[in-house]
């Protein structure tokens, strides 16, 4: 059964102002890790929200230069890489679990990492990184991806995300 | 399923009312439904457009952002720019297209 009725138009929200603010700590940087922030971020800039990345600690790889292309996945320790555990630390176990990882992302023609950032980027979003770790590390703004807002630290993105949503990955 | 009269159309939509049938759509319907959702057509609008109608008679489904801006070559700020806060469903809305279903 159909029924006509007025034009249905769908609310984008766009005359509530709701200052939906996301903020998204990554603090890993294992291949497998990387995706989620960087997945979730996208889709809420898509949605008209206001986004932050903040990356930290191991997640301090997803934005240097000399490491972003290169993330791995590892399943040491990981029971839902379904194989058995005592094989997980064997030489060239992880190289072929990062292969087999990347050819289903790519399969599904997800962004490697650097290309990610720069749709995150077009599409309105910052990208923190963290003060703290790129002293750990020795690692100056030059090192970064270059779409980095700025290198602060931790009262910095506290500051900046007041009234955010918070995720820690 | 709802129908809704669109510019003295009657045409089939779903209950955000997205329009489910891909031959219902014309370039007057996707102007009526752009002025609805306060969208001013111009030149560039209609060359996402275009190319979101032509990508999902290639392909079955509505392509993501990142698919318009690597396939369609269109720019991913000016996107934003063009239908904002909201791009991907936007585009979709005016094409006559089921939203996208894809992540990424």
């Amino acid at each position: 059964m159909s029924t006509t009725q007025d034009m249905i138009v769908p609310s984008f929200g766009d005359e509530a102002e709701t200052g939906r603010r996301l903020a998204i700590i990554c603090s890993k940087g294992n291949l497998d890790m990387a995706y989620p922030g960087l997945i979730l971020g996208n889709a809420a800039l898509g949605e008209g929200v206001e986004l932050h990345l903040f990356f930290t600690f191991w997640g301090f790889d997803m934005i240097t230069k000399g490491r972003m292309e290169n993330l791995k996945f590892s399943p040491v320790g990981n029971t839902a890489a379904h194989m058995p555990m005592a094989l997980t630390p064997l030489p060239g176990v992880t190289k072929m679990a990062t292969h087999m990882m990347q050819k289903s992302l790519d399969e599904l023609e997800i962004p490697p990492v650097p290309e990610f950032l720069d749709l995150i980027k077009a599409s309105g979003g910052h990208l923190w990184a963290c003060r703290l770790s790129a002293d750990m590390n020795h690692l100056a703004a030059e090192d970064l991806y270059d779409g980095i807002d700025g290198i602060i630290n931790a009262s910095d993105f506290i500051e900046k995300t007041e009234g955010a949503q918070l995720l820690f990955i | 399923m709802p129908t809704t009269t669109i510019n003295g159309h009657e045409v089939s939509v779903d209950d955000e009312g997205f329009m489910t049938v891909y031959d219902e759509w014309d370039d007057q319907i996707g102007t009526a439904l752009a002025t609805a959702i306060g969208v001013d057509m111009t030149d560039a609008h209609w060359q996402a457009i275009h190319f979101l109608r032509d990508d999902f008679k290639a392909q079955g489904v509505t392509p993501t952002i990142r698919r318009v801006s690597t396939v369609g070559g269109f720019d991913t700020k000016q996107l934003f720019t063009l239908f904002p806060k909201k791009p991907a469903k936007k585009m979709a809305y005016i094409a006559g297209l089921p939203k996208p279903a894809g992540c990424v």
